[in-house]
């Protein structure tokens, strides 16, 4: 019973720096969103940090229901899987939205004439006839 | 020792929201808009497991995953209509 109980005691230890991380991860996510001088860098700052600190939050969650309620509780899971699987699709979707909106690129971006060609190149329907 | 953690957690995903409110109202074009209601949603969802944390009750999951996938389909459909004009082709 004392195991049981050390256990419990110990799980919110792993919780809590779970949790904390992944806040934390999400707070650096949100503030390179808010900081960062163009769109393209700005769009590596809450894909990347928010899946991981999502990943975090719901590990941590998980973890606290599997001790209390004594069972495997992996709702969870579905959540982190379903962002990390969405995450880089939307993520896509946003920079390829940007690139043929032609937003500017900022001081010092290298390749610069790669985005340019990117811009240009239409995509697979996009065929006229001109 | 958790309740006090879990309202720091809410307290820092409330100034990453504030963040992104401000990247939203901001943005000079619509893809950041559209980012910023991105890492909004993304942040309510853990917004919603913190609170099923504190009330220990697994009712409010069906809620993140619900956020999730419509998140995820609003994100596209607007990328989408940006890229093309239109949403279903």
């Amino acid at each position: 019973m004392t195991s049981l109980n050390n256990l419990a005691v110990y799980s919110d230890y792993f919780v809590a720096a779970l949790l904390i991380g992944g806040a934390l991860f999400m707070l650096v996510g949100s503030w390179g969103l808010a900081k960062l001088p163009d769109f393209y860098t700005r769009l590596h700052a809450p894909t990347k940090a928010s899946t991981l600190g999502m990943g975090a939050t719901l590990l941590g969650s998980l973890v606290w229901f599997s001790v209390q309620e004594e069972s495997l509780h992996i709702h969870e899971l579905v959540i982190s899987i379903f962002l990390f699987l969405t995450a880089p699709v939307s993520a896509y979707m946003m920079g390829k939205a940007a690139i043929h909106r032609r937003r500017p690129l900022a001081e010092g971006t290298r390749n610069a004439e790669e985005v340019e060609r990117a811009a240009e190149r239409k995509g697979i329907n996009d065929r006229d006839d001109d | 020792m958790l309740s006090n953690v879990i309202m720091i957690c809410t307290g820092m995903i409330g100034l990453a929201m504030l963040f992104c409110l401000w990247r939203l109202i901001k943005g000079p074009d619509i893809t950041d808009r559209i980012l910023a209601l991105d890492t909004l949603y993304i942040n309510s969802i853990a917004l919603i497991i913190l609170l099923g944390l504190y009330y220990g009750t697994a009712l409010y999951f069906e809620g993140a995953l619900l956020i999730a996938m419509l998140g995820f389909v609003s994100t596209s459909a607007v990328a989408k209509y940006l890229l093309r004009g239109d949403i279903i082709e």
